[in-house]
């Protein structure tokens, strides 16, 4: 194990953040990760506050502890700081799969936004795709740019039903790039992922990130 | 007991005894558009088409309502929005028209009476009250003041509006209220019997409890006071258990559950006071068998349906295109089998 505080010190800055972020307290959130920065590397903040903070925020949303508007707020919050306190174009991550983002033939962007902003807070760098993308281009802009993993945001049930047409599509040209779904669909329909031959679902926000690390664990990153 | 009309059915279980079995609402948008070989747009395209193809699948499924419901974005449409059609499920809003936080002081509510698509809306109804006279009633819809700026707005400018800026967020609310106001009474004039309002924006899902006492709540206070009949509010799906007491305190006479919820503990809180309505789940419903859709409605009507005060329905107050009439048919088998009252085979 490398040097670190005692475990205890992390927890209280978890604690402080969570705080922070629920009652949407920038200038407090702020304030913890400038002090938790002086006691550890950029690297660590993310791993050992931000990251814990973000997942148990995403958690809470499934157990109705934790509401939308506060996860949105606190991935918005958690992008703002880091931009103001870590060094510009600094890059927090090594070493990251190519990770891309898009919403298919849904013009609803919150989910893809709140994804995105936990991501990034989280040290992953993620190229979006935009919105309302056809099957077609989500494949075609895929490969052309070499991703790993695409990571699809929907809320309109045909939409989550046209995650198929890209498996089907990206078969059709030979690319194991893995797919991983979210939205409400998925959450209304566990079966739904596999009907649509995606490899993973997530529940909530906070699973792209744990879904991610596992990818990089089963390559071995 | 002799068979009631959907009318009779309803109103006694409004009334909080049981009628001569559970109701049930199937909620179509989009099957009327089958029923008649029309795509979705072309369907929304004339009030003969909407007035005609709801009334088919009300009869065609022994519907306890028909359901004077366009889509959400109409609305959007009538403030000068985009709406974007697809053949495979309903329209959705497009490019908001609000643009900055700013736009919101120069807003003017559109007028009801001049809207070409509310009006066709509102010829619909009427025609829809001419098929069915006071037999079934007719099923109207808003959406509340308080969840349709995420379609005027955007979600993600919506919720900073609502945490960041309060004064232009309270001007946005009695713009939005005027309006939604004026829609509600306009439908209740064109025939139907009441006004479902959905305010998922409010559900716990979106918003915490405390944040909805300061916002959703009192808005729907006071938009509802103002609606002259009787409304149903609808979480579209959202959850609502933690604020179940407050959403009673509105005023409304019926609260759409959703299958997230345990419906057995919503309809004990609210029982003799407000009708719960629920919970099948829409989105899984396209795939269920025989044996799953008769196992799942008899399991809700035993949470939920002693007493009355308890309406079968799905759980967004929509079903999706994709569900088969084959599920819907063994839906309403099954409540008519299961729901008859009194539930003796639940002693
Ligand atoms: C609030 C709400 C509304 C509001 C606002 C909707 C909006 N965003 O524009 C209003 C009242 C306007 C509305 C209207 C409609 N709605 Co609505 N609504 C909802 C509700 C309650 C929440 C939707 C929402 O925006 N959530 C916010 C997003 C960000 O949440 P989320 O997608 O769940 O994302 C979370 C996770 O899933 C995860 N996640 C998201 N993406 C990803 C991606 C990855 C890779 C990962 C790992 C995780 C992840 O992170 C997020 C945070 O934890 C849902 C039901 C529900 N309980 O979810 C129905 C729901 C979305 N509505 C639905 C429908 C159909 C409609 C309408 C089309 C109805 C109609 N006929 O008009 C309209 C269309 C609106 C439009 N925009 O044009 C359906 C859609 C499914 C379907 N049947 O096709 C839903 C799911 C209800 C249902 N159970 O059927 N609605």
């Amino acid at each position: 194990m490398e040097n670190q505080l005692p475990v205890d010190d992390a927890a209280i800055y978890i604690k402080n953040m969570i705080q922070s972020l629920l009652s949407v307290n920038k200038i407090r959130a702020k304030m913890t990760l400038m002090e938790a920065s002086t006691a550890y590397q950029p690297i660590e903040v993310v791993e050992k506050v931000i990251v814990p903070s973000l997942e148990q925020i995403g958690e809470g949303w499934t157990m109705d502890k934790v509401s939308l508007s506060q996860v949105y707020m606190s991935g918005k919050i958690c992008t703002e700081i880091l931009h103001d306190i870590m060094p510009q174009n600094h890059t927090i991550r090594k070493k990251q799969l190519r990770i891309a983002i898009a919403t298919l033939e849904d013009f609803h962007t919150l989910g893809k936004q709140i994804v995105k902003s936990f991501l990034h807070s989280s040290g992953y760098e993620v190229v979006d795709y935009g919105n309302g993308r056809s099957a077609g281009d989500l494949v075609s802009l895929t490969i052309k740019d070499k991703i790993e993993v695409l990571l699809i945001s929907v809320l309109m049930l045909p939409s989550a039903l046209k995650v198929k047409e890209v498996r089907r599509k990206m078969r059709e040209n030979q690319a194991a790039i893995t797919i991983v779904v979210g939205g409400a669909p998925f959450n209304f329909d566990d079966k739904l992922y596999e009907e649509v031959e995606a490899d993973y679902a997530g529940r909530t926000v906070s699973d792209a990130i744990n879904i991610i690390r596992s990818i990089e664990n089963s390559r071995g990153l | 007991m002799m068979s009631m009309t959907p009318m009779q059915r309803i109103l006694t279980t409004l009334g909080h005894k049981e009628p001569d079995r559970v109701p049930v609402f199937l909620l179509f948008t989009m099957h009327g558009a089958k029923e008649l070989g029309m795509s979705v747009k072309e369907y929304f395209s004339r009030a003969e088409n909407v007035a005609e193809g709801q009334v088919r699948v009300c009869r065609k499924f022994s519907n306890d309502c028909v359901y004077g419901f366009f889509y959400a974005p109409i609305e959007i449409e009538a403030w000068g929005g985009e709406v974007i059609f697809r053949d495979d499920g309903p329209p959705n809003s497009g490019m908001p028209f609000i643009k900055k936080f700013e736009d919101i002081r120069r807003l003017v509510p559109p007028e009801v009476g001049q809207s070409k698509c509310l009006l066709k809306a509102l010829d619909a109804q009427r025609m829809m009250k001419e098929k069915v006279r006071d037999d079934i009633p007719i099923i109207g819809t808003v959406m509340s003041p308080f969840s349709i700026p995420v379609m005027q707005m955007g979600f993600d400018k919506y919720i900073e509006l609502i945490y960041e800026h309060k004064e232009l967020f309270e001007h946005l609310m009695r713009i939005n209220e005027d309006f939604c106001v004026q829609w509600a009474n306009a439908q209740l004039d064109a025939g139907c019997t009441a006004v479902c309002y959905f305010d998922p924006v409010s559900s716990t899902t979106i918003i915490d409890k405390e944040l909805y006492l300061k916002t959703g709540h009192n808005i729907a206070k006071r938009t509802l006071s103002k609606i002259k009949g009787p409304t149903a509010t609808h979480f579209a799906a959202g959850r609502c258990y933690s604020i179940i007491e407050d959403v009673m305190q509105t005023g409304t006479s019926v609260i759409g559950v959703s299958v997230l919820e345990d419906i057995e503990k919503i309809k004990n809180d609210c029982k003799g006071r407000t009708t719960v309505m629920g919970n099948l789940n829409g989105i899984e419903m396209k795939r269920w068998t025989q044996e799953d859709t008769t196992r799942i409605v008899k399991d809700i009507i035993a949470k939920a349906g002693k007493g009355g005060g308890f309406i079968l329905s799905d759980n967004h107050g929509e079903i999706p295109f994709q569900v088969p009439d084959d599920v819907l048919h063994t839906i309403v088998d099954a409540a008519h089998e299961w729901g008859r009252y009194p539930l003796q085979w639940l002693k």
